[in-house]
């Protein structure tokens, strides 16, 4: 199971600020965290599989954008709403 | 007597107002979804009770929050709006924009218009939507559609769908851009309704790609006619004519006939209401020179009488979108509008004076009278 670090914006579908799931992709951990907390990834994922555009992830610190890439169980996926100013 | 329910959505969350019988005092409920981008904010008619909130956040994709409750607790849809997938360059809905409740003969019937364009239905009172393939899909509507990037800053927009009351297999919807169209077989096929309207100087009126209507409006006591604010001036349609009128023409020449919203009276076919802005030069948005009013006819468009008694008279630079003015259906009407400034204004009687009834809110994206179950 991967630990996953929710941010502040989707924790009223976890309610909490780290949870974990599973998936052999972090496509497949997405939808394992919808299996879990219905809602959740069609907010950060759009129905075209695209990332939507205000949202990053990170895999052990390293930013991703593919969502087939390949993760371990005892990997750390971030979900960060894209920072911005103003 | 039925209580006035205002449903106000605003670029930062949603707000109910109740009124007491005499609507002279509100007692505000709010915010809901706080930080929240509510395009619009939708009471059933049907049972009175139902509530549906188009949602996104700056950064989260889109959703549908649904209320039977009246707002006391919330549902996320299990299926929001989501075009069908499909290969490069397919679309993805950024927001859902504007909803519609179906007609009083298909009680838990929705419809929801998104940005970029698109068309959705929903059967079980909003918990899932399907998109109707017949517009999203359609090469020549896609056509008219153009691209994101074709579209104004916030996005290309669906909306103002309408039922007709009498038949639920005759609908229309307009698009900002792309035209305003009809259907009388329950969304299988679709067809142009432009003859009339006006699009900017030195493009082909005859291509639905350059009209923008701004929100069209059917006659409940009257439904062959319709009312419409455009880009391009204002207009009425009376079926089965296929020929907009410009009625715009009749208003007075220095504030001229450009804006977003419009309002039909709920008994009288001859009234509606307009809120113009400035549509000069670069397209400010803004009340023209700064003294905003509400415009009103009486006799179908062929004059318009100003009603500004209670508004500021001077310096008030505000922009009414397409979903910021409604009314209820008391007896005078109670007419109601919501700023960009967060101001939310209104009138007991039709307009004859105004008064604000709140301010302070982010901006006002829409806002909705509603009779409360």
């Amino acid at each position: 199971m991967a630990r996953v670090r929710i941010p502040t914006p989707l924790r009223s579908y976890t309610g909490r600020a780290e949870v974990e799931a599973e998936g052999a992709t972090l496509g497949a951990l997405l939808s394992d965290l919808d299996r879990l907390y219905p809602g959740l990834r069609f907010r950060v994922v759009d129905e075209q599989e695209r990332t939507r555009p205000h949202v990053r992830f990170f895999v052990n610190g390293e930013a991703v954008r593919d969502l087939g890439r390949p993760l371990s169980p005892d990997d750390v996926v971030f979900i960060v709403p894209a920072l911005s100013g103003g | 007597m039925a209580r006035v329910l205002l449903l106000v959505a605003t670029r930062k969350g949603a707000w109910l107002f109740h009124d007491d019988p005499r609507r002279r005092a509100w007692r505000v409920d709010g915010p809901h979804f706080l930080g929240h981008v509510v395009h619009h904010l939708v009471l059933d008619p049907r049972d009175g009770r139902t509530l549906l909130a188009a949602a996104k956040t700056g950064h989260l994709g889109p959703t549908v929050f649904r209320s039977t409750t009246l707002g006391r607790t919330w549902t996320e849809a299990a299926r929001p709006p989501a075009f069908a997938k499909g290969g490069e360059g397919a679309r993805a809905v950024d927001h859902t924009f504007w909803l519609t409740p179906g007609p009083a003969s298909e009680p838990g019937s929705w419809y929801a218009g998104t940005s970029p364009q698109g068309l959705f239905r929903s059967v079980d009172s909003g918990a899932t939507w399907e998109p109707l393939s017949s517009v999203n899909d359609d090469p020549t509507l896609r056509r008219w559609m153009g691209t994101v990037q074709d579209g104004t800053p916030d996005g290309p927009k669906l909306h103002s769908i309408l039922v007709d009351p009498r038949d639920p297999a005759h609908l229309y919807f307009g698009m900002s851009g792309g035209g305003f169209h009809e259907t009388t077989d329950g969304g299988r096929t679709w067809t142009p309704l432009l003859d009339g309207m006006e699009v900017v100087e030195g493009f082909d009126p005859a291509d639905p790609t350059f009209h923008d209507p701004h929100c069209v409006r059917l006659c409940p006591s009257n439904p062959d006619r319709l009312y419409q604010q455009n880009h391009c001036g204002i207009y009425r349609l009376d079926r089965p004519s296929r020929e907009w009128v410009r009625i715009g023409r009749s208003m007075p020449r220095s504030v001229g006939d450009v804006g977003f919203t419009m309002v039909v009276h709920p008994r009288d076919a001859d009234t509606a209401c307009v809120l113009p802005m400035d549509g000069t030069s670069v397209w400010p948005r803004t009340s023209p020179g700064g003294r905003p009013a509400v415009y009103v006819t009486r006799n179908s468009g062929r004059s318009w009488r100003r009603l500004d008694a209670g508004l500021p008279r001077r310096q008030a630079w505000w922009t009414v979108k397409r979903q910021a003015m409604s009314c209820d259906a008391r007896d005078p009407v109670g007419l109601y509008f919501g700023t960009t400034s967060g101001e939310l204004w209104s009138s007991r009687d039709e307009g004859g004076r105004w008064s604000c009834l709140a301010r302070h809110l982010p901006e006002i994206y829409a806002v909705e009278a509603a009779e409360r179950a």
